[in-house]
């Protein structure tokens, strides 16, 4: 194999060899009259050895230098930069990947879930390169607070600029009558590096959950602020910012808050206060019962849980204790007191409250698609009854 | 003599501007010029690689290549001298001046393979230049090109703003600016009569 090889380019050497011969003239008959067309054999014996020498001399060059000025890099850095997703979005604070890699490893102050687009897997990751502690951090995703698209809110003129938000709202605040509103262009779509933002028919922005990382590029693109960070698991928002009074949001928005309060009211935990004209939740105290949703008049409280799942009384385990029965919102549980309670499925609302109280934790949330969990319960139900 | 070397500087700088009027280094020009920070960051370490590659190949030219006839050689030399140059360069600011090689060493893998930084050499072999004239070369070829960055950059700053037709979006209309900054460039050309 290796014989062969080394024959062909013998020969090809030689090939060439011959014909560069062939055009030399000998040295002693150059003498400096050299016929056209021909080179001197001293140049081509002087540009092998000037290339060659050049070539050496850089060579050790580099050598050299790359020894005497040779930085010492922490194989842990590259190893937590090859975790890293590599996106160069500045979510951690530092510049790019690179940078928090190095702070990372460097810096034992600096934590190690930083990283917003890695979320957990990376932290701990990164936890165990650097063997630090990984904590559990609440994910967090963009939520937009605004639901007045083109169809549901007015304008005030119509804007025939740049299509932009930072644009547009230079042109006195924008063209939508509610100030707090999303203005529709797509600034917040062009900004997230990640492709999460979607414009919908009616001109908002739809994060798709799976793709955000909460790097907060949106945020700080959005001119009007629409768009906050928030815990992923506090699913229902006040999608709203206006602080106008409630007969001048209902003029400009038809899903607007109207400040009216019955949010307020309807709240179990005291969760939601007015403040400014606009109902705000306190997440800390917020169980994502849903109940303020059903209850909006205008619809301007948005629950992210497409399907909630239902209550479901195992009828094995109760044994009749009616604090569900009490606890229940929208009385969608009735039995008579140390007899089986049922739930009525179509009035349950999946807010949850009764299962935490059942003393004989009798009560579960199955998932209403799960359609195994729901027969098992259903079939016991009725083996019971009968 | 002093008065051939600032005219050559101001040439190269201005008349013969290597993007405005040779239509050199064209890459380049495009890419870093979306952002003015970049631009700058390019213009510095262009000008100063620009004079220390012209001044390193004015000497190699001077006294090899010429006393041995190699000058059918100058591409090929000039290229490795550049290339070796940068490489140490790279090695040294990384140990030397970290901060200053997480800001400027990302152009400098860049201008490796640069025409602008080649042409420079090249030109100066072939107006068979003495040293100082071949740094003022240098060093006005460096800071033309600068100009035409930091030129550049502030107008497409202001391009992303504005409403262009859809087919002319993005690099084209920077074609088309380019072509107009040329025309004004061209204003120079009867600054200096010889």
């Amino acid at each position: 194999m290796y014989e062969q090889l080394i024959s062909i380019l013998i020969q090809t050497l030689t090939h060439a060899l011959n014909i560069v011969a062939n055009k030399l003239v000998p040295l002693a008959e150059a003498g400096g009259s050299a016929a056209a067309g021909t080179v001197p054999a001293s140049t081509v014996y002087v540009t092998l050895i000037v290339l060659a020498g050049l070539g050496v001399v850089f060579g050790v060059a580099l050598a050299i230098v790359a020894a005497r000025f040779v930085v010492k890099v922490d194989p842990k850095v590259e190893q937590v930069r090859e975790t890293l997703p590599g996106a160069n979005c500045g979510a951690c604070g530092f510049a790019g990947c690179m940078g928090y890699a190095e702070a990372v490893v460097g810096n034992p102050d600096v934590a190690v879930h930083m990283c917003a687009p890695g979320k957990a897997a990376v932290a701990e990751k990164i936890a165990v390169i650097t063997g630090k502690k990984a904590e559990k951090v609440e994910p967090k995703i963009a939520r937009v607070f605004c639901q007045g698209g083109t169809s549901l809110s007015q304008r005030k003129f119509i804007y025939t600029g740049v299509k932009d938000c930072t644009a547009a709202v230079l042109a006195a605040g924008g063209d939508k009558s509610c100030e707090y509103g999303c203005l529709g262009y797509g600034t917040c779509m062009r900004a997230c590096p990640f492709g999460a933002i979607t414009m919908s028919g009616d001109n908002l922005p739809i994060i798709n959950p799976d793709k955000c990382t909460a790097c907060g590029k949106c945020v700080a693109a959005c001119p009007k602020q629409v768009i906050e960070l928030a815990q992923m698991s506090k699913a229902v928002v006040i999608s709203c910012h206006s602080r106008d009074k409630g007969i001048d949001v209902k003029k400009k928005c038809q899903v607007g808050c109207i400040a009216c309060g019955i949010c307020v009211r309807t709240c179990p935990v005291d969760a939601i206060k007015l403040e400014n004209n606009l109902a705000r939740i306190d997440h800390g105290k917020c169980i994502v019962c849903g109940l303020c949703v059903k209850k909006c008049p205008t619809s301007a409280i948005y629950d992210y849980i497409p399907v909630r799942s239902k209550a479901f009384i195992d009828p094995a385990k109760c044994v009749g204790i009616d604090v569900c029965e009490k606890v229940c919102p929208v009385n969608a549980i009735s039995g008579a007191v140390r007899e089986v309670h049922r739930v009525d499925q179509s009035k349950c609302i999946g807010c949850g409250m009764c299962a935490p109280r059942c003393p004989k934790k009798a009560i579960d949330m199955v998932q209403a698609s799960s359609g195994a969990g729901r027969q098992k319960h259903v079939k016991a139900q009725e083996s019971v009854r009968a | 003599m002093w008065q051939h070397v600032l005219t050559i500087f101001i040439a190269s700088a201005l008349i013969n501007n290597f993007v405005f009027s040779r239509y050199l280094g064209l890459c380049i020009f495009f890419g870093v010029t979306k952002k003015m920070e970049t631009s700058i960051g390019m213009s510095f370490t262009f000008t100063t690689v620009m004079l220390i590659s012209a001044s390193l190949n004015w000497l190699i030219y001077n006294y090899v290549m010429v006393p041995y006839h190699l000058g059918f050689l100058k591409i090929v030399i000039f290229i490795g001298v550049i290339a070796a140059f940068v490489q140490a360069a790279d090695t040294i600011m990384k140990k030397v001046a970290p901060a200053l090689y997480y800001k400027l060493g990302i152009y400098l893998a860049l201008i490796v393979t640069n025409c602008v930084i080649l042409a420079v050499p090249l030109l100066n072999a072939d107006e068979n230049y003495s040293l100082f004239e071949s740094m003022a070369m240098a060093v006005g070829s460096g800071l033309g090109f600068s100009l035409a960055l930091i030129i550049m950059a502030s107008i497409r700053e202001k391009l992303e703003l504005a409403d262009v037709p859809r087919s002319f979006q993005g690099l084209p209309i920077s074609f088309v600016l380019t072509g107009l900054i040329a025309l004004a460039f061209l204003g120079f050309s009867g600054m200096i009569t010889l």
